[in-house]
């Protein structure tokens, strides 16, 4: 079977020919500059090789007729991103304690910070446009048929990445530590324990004992901010891979054409 | 169909042609040292691993202590009406660790469960049976009612509408020194049976005790006798 010829060079990173006349000195200062970033780039890519898993991670061929709901998991990873960049500065600000430290440094960040309250609000609300993504994305997916031979693992990646985003929403839910988080938080730790035989034993995990107390809070922080971010940012690197692997489906109102040029039918 | 590649012919590697088999060895000494490594990580892993894991996991099995607090004199409370009371169930925490108990004394003529010392004053908790949200007690209707999903209880804390599953919980609570103290929490069945606590939305009428069992620590149904007693009080 002929090999199909590997992705073309985006045009910007074809070797340019020299113009007629022009002799191989650099002169103009602009040119020089752009020699001396590509010496760097030159450099790194020497010794790393990273440049041909760029060029297979970015410049991938596509189905014809993908439209715009294609950019849909890019738009729930960077909906990701938003919540990591803002998660890690109001971490810088926030305090996971129960005796009222918690309402206060919340109360803090909105009221004194210098764009405290724009911080807290990109993440609270990109909480909800990142769920609102996931289950765009999730059903693009569905109706498109996307999930089938040989996607299903990147189907069953996107399923767990949805669970801990629901999880990463449930844990965050308390951590402003008012009246509204607290008994939100109570009823959610409350509806986990309503499932038989293991229920009992997941609230007491989740509270950290059996009442709702000091160290609740301190656990939900942690598992927000250290345990399920891991994982997720773990689990959206594979989900990336597989998509770049298995590359992307076509939708399903197109019909798969006999590829009549690349495969030559030879007589024997 | 596909030869098998994992088939042993013989257990001895000479006979499996290994390089550098010796003569009545099962296991060369590449196979020894590359399970060496593995259990070495395996183990190196574990050390930390399950001490953490158990770190985690500690508060599943994590005991409370009895806390023995007073709420008054018995001439505080009376049988037709509940006075409430700020208890605190969660110690060092201020305010987020507080809760509200409804007390009465106990009304022979409507209480039907049998007396004891611990509930000579009917204390019940705040939290609803459903999801744990507070309830609130109405005078004029004699009822609970649950903000949040709409249970609504009785005078004595059964269940009389809505979605909860069991009576509210009480506290027991004993009679000493001339004060009236609340101890620790329990959990009732519909027939005011005593169950060590369970969290919000289990059941504990027929199948339900069964299937949401008690915690590790309160396993056990508390003891009356073992119970300790009140602190002196010093005037």
């Amino acid at each position: 079977m002929p090999k199909l010829p590997g992705p073309p060079l985006p045009r910007a990173l074809r070797p340019k020919p020299s113009r007629p006349g022009a002799d191989s000195e650099v002169t103009d200062p602009l040119e020089a500059v752009a020699e001396g970033g590509i010496t760097v780039v030159d450099w790194l890519d020497e010794r790393t090789s990273l440049s041909p898993g760029i060029r297979w991670l970015l410049f991938r061929r596509v189905p014809r007729g993908i439209n715009w709901a294609y950019t849909l998991g890019s738009a729930t990873l960077f909906a990701f991103l938003s919540q990591t960049v803002t998660g890690v500065f109001l971490a810088m600000f926030y305090q996971p304690n129960a005796q009222g430290g918690a309402y206060e440094s919340i109360r803090n960040i909105n009221d004194n910070v210098f764009l405290g309250q724009f911080v807290h609000g990109m993440h609270k609300w990109g909480a909800s446009v990142m769920i609102i993504l996931i289950f765009l994305h999730m059903g693009r997916v569905f109706f498109f048929g996307a999930y089938k031979y040989p996607r299903e693992m990147t189907w069953i990646i996107g399923v767990v990445l949805l669970i801990l985003t629901m999880a990463m929403g449930f844990t965050g839910y308390l951590l402003p530590f008012d009246q509204r988080a607290y008994w939100a938080s109570v009823v959610g730790v409350n509806i986990n324990a309503g499932g038989p035989l293991i229920g009992p034993y997941l609230s007491d995990f989740l509270r950290g004992g059996p009442e709702f107390g000091a160290t609740t809070l301190s656990r939900f922080y942690a598992i927000h901010m250290l345990l399920i971010p891991g994982l997720m940012a773990a689990l959206i690197g594979l989900h990336l891979y597989l998509v770049t692997k298995l590359g992307i489906s076509a939708p399903p109102w197109l019909q798969a054409e006999e590829p009549s040029e690349v495969v030559q039918q030879v007589e024997v | 169909m596909a030869e098998d590649r994992h088939k042993q012919t013989s257990k001895y590697t000479l006979d499996r042609n290994m390089p550098g088999a010796f003569e009545g060895e099962t296991v060369n000494r590449r196979r020894f040292m590359t399970g060496t490594a593995h259990a070495a990580g395996g183990i190196a892993a574990a050390a930390f691993t399950l001490p953490a894991l158990g770190f985690a996991l500690s508060p599943i099995f994590k005991r409370l202590p009895f806390q023995w607090q007073i709420i008054g004199t018995p001439a505080d409370f009376t049988e037709t009406a509940y006075t409430t009371k700020v208890i605190t169930i969660v110690q060092g925490i201020g305010e987020a660790g507080k809760s509200i108990a409804y007390v009465r004394t106990r009304w022979p003529a409507v209480d039907t469960e049998p007396h004891n010392k611990f509930n000579s004053f009917i204390a019940l908790s705040s939290r609803c049976a459903h999801l744990g949200c507070p309830v609130r007690y109405v005078q004029a209707s004699e009822r609970f009612v649950c903000p949040c999903h709409g249970g609504v209880y009785n005078f004595r804390g059964l269940v009389a509408g809505g979605p909860p599953v069991r009576p509210l919980d009480r506290f027991y609570t004993y009679v000493h020194n001339g004060y009236v103290y609340l101890g620790p929490r329990y959990s009732v069945n519909s027939e005011l049976e005593r169950f060590s606590p369970r969290d919000p939305g289990e059941p504990l009428d027929g199948i339900g005790q069964f299937l949401y069992p008690a915690r590790f620590d309160t396993s056990v149904l508390p003891s009356t006798r073992n119970l300790p007693l009140p602190p002196k009080i010093t005037p």
